[in-house]
C-alpha cells in the first residue's frame, strides 16, 4: 500500500464524500433563499452590477447555508429519530457533529464578511442578524419550547428578499418587508401541512408541534386561518409597490386555489385522512411550494418589466 | 478491511478533494471578479492618501 494516509485503525466505510458536506448545507431550502432573495435585489429601484449581483446571491445562499449546518449540529438528536431527517449527513454518520459546527460558523462568518466587501456593511450585518436568528433563536430556543415554533420561526427563512433589497441599495424601504410578510405568513401553513402527514415524526422527537401540543383538530382549524389571512395579505400586496396587474392575476388564482385546499384540510377527520393516505394535506403541501414560487415570480416579472413602463400600476 | 491499490475510498477521498480544489479556484475567481467589478464602477475612486502620494 502505497498511500501512507491509508492505515487500517482510521479507515471508516463510511467517510463523507463532496456531496455529503453539500447536503450539509440544505440544498433544498438554499434553493428558496437564491431565488426570494434574488427578487429582493432586482426588484430594488437601484441598477447592480451584474457580477457583484451575482456575489451578493451567492454570499446570501451560503449564509442560508450554514444556519442549515448549524441547524443540524444542534438537531442531530432528534434528526435521528424522524424519518424525515434520519438521512441527513449526521444522523447517517457520514459527517462528525463538531465538523458541522466548525463548517457552519467557517461559511458563517466567510458568507457574511464577503458579503458586506462585495455590497455593504448593511448587507453583510443583517445576513448575521439572519444566521443568529435561524440558530439561536428558531433552532436553539423556540422549536423545542413553543407550538408557536413555526410562526416566529419562520421569520428567519423570510429574511432573504430584504438583504437582496440592502445589498441592492444599501437601505430599508417598505417594499422588501412586504415580501419578507408573503413568507413569514406563507410558513405555517406550509409546515403544519407536513406536520399533518409526517404524523408520529414529531411526536417521537419531542418537538412541540401544534399536532403534538394542541392536537391534529386544532392544527387544521389554525392551516385555515392562516391561509385565509395570507390569502388577505397576498392579493392586497398586489396594489402594493411590489404589485401590478401580472401579480394580482397570479395571486388572485393561486390564492383560491390555496383557500380551496385549506377549506377541504379543516373539513376532514383523520379517518378520511387516513383512508387515502393524507392525499388532500399532500398536495396541499405540494401547492404551497408552487404557491411561493409563482408570487415571487409575478414580482420578478413585474420588476424585471417595469423600465418599460409595463410593470406595476 | 483489505485495503486494494485503488480502494474506493479513495474514490470518495479524491471527489473530496477535487470538491475543496474547485471551491478555492472558484473562491479566487469570485475575488478577482469583484474587484474587477469594483474598479471598473463610475463610483470607484482611489483613497485621498493614494491620491496625494502620486
Amino acid at each position: 500500500m502505497s498511500d501512507a494516509s491509508l492505515n487500517a485503525s482510521t479507515l471508516r466505510e463510511d467517510e463523507a464524500s463532496f456531496g455529503d458536506y453539500f447536503a450539509l448545507l440544505k440544498p433544498r431550502v438554499m434553493s428558496l433563499v437564491v431565488f426570494t432573495a434574488l427578487v429582493g435585489l432586482v426588484a430594488a429601484p437601484t441598477g447592480v452590477n451584474p457580477f457583484v449581483g451575482f456575489c451578493a446571491i451567492l454570499f446570501i445562499a451560503i449564509g442560508g447555508g450554514a444556519s442549515g449546518a448549524l441547524n443540524m449540529w444542534w438537531d442531530a438528536d432528534i434528526d435521528r429519530v424522524m424519518k424525515r431527517t434520519k438521512s441527513r449527513p449526521i444522523p447517517a454518520g457520514k459527517v462528525g457533529e463538531e465538523e458541522a459546527m466548525q463548517i457552519g460558523l467557517a461559511l458563517s462568518a466567510l458568507s457574511c464578511i464577503m458579503l458586506a466587501l462585495a455590497t455593504n456593511i448593511f448587507a453583510g450585518a443583517f445576513l448575521a442578524f439572519t444566521i443568529f436568528f435561524y440558530v439561536v433563536i428558531y433552532t436553539m430556543w423556540l422549536k423545542r419550547s413553543t407550538p408557536q415554533n413555526i410562526v416566529i420561526g419562520g421569520a428567519a427563512g423570510a429574511f432573504p428578499p430584504v438583504i437582496g433589497w440592502i445589498a441592492a441599495t444599501g437601505s430599508m424601504a417598505v417594499e422588501p418587508w412586504l415580501m419578507f410578510a408573503l413568507t413569514f405568513m406563507w410558513t405555517p401553513p406550509h409546515f403544519w401541512a407536513l406536520a399533518l402527514f409526517m404524523r408520529s415524526d414529531y411526536d417521537d422527537a419531542g418537538v412541540p408541534m401544534l399536532t403534538v401540543t394542541h392536537g391534529r383538530r386544532a392544527t387544521r382549524i389554525h392551516i385555515l386561518v392562516y391561509t385565509a389571512l395570507l390569502a388577505l395579505f397576498a392579493v392586497g400586496a398586489a396594489f402594493s409597490g411590489i404589485g401590478g396587474p401580472i401579480y394580482l392575476a397570479v395571486s388572485a388564482v393561486l390564492n383560491i386555489l390555496f383557500l380551496a385546499g385549506a377549506v377541504r384540510i379543516a373539513r376532514r377527520d383523520e379517518a378520511a385522512s387516513e383512508a387515502d393516505n393524507f392525499k388532500v394535506e399532500r398536495s396541499f403541501f405540494k401547492l404551497s411550494l408552487l404557491y411561493l414560487f409563482l408570487h415571487f415570480g409575478a414580482v420578478l416579472v413585474e420588476a424585471v418589466l417595469k423600465p418599460y413602463g409595463l410593470g406595476g400600476w | 478491511m483489505a485495503l486494494r491499490p485503488t480502494h474506493e475510498l479513495h474514490k470518495r477521498r479524491f471527489s473530496r478533494n477535487l470538491g475543496v480544489g474547485l471551491t478555492l479556484v472558484a473562491f479566487i475567481v469570485i475575488v478577482f471578479g469583484l474587484t474587477v467589478a469594483k474598479v471598473t464602477s463610475n463610483d470607484f475612486s482611489l483613497p485621498q492618501s493614494v491620491v496625494e502620494q502620486n
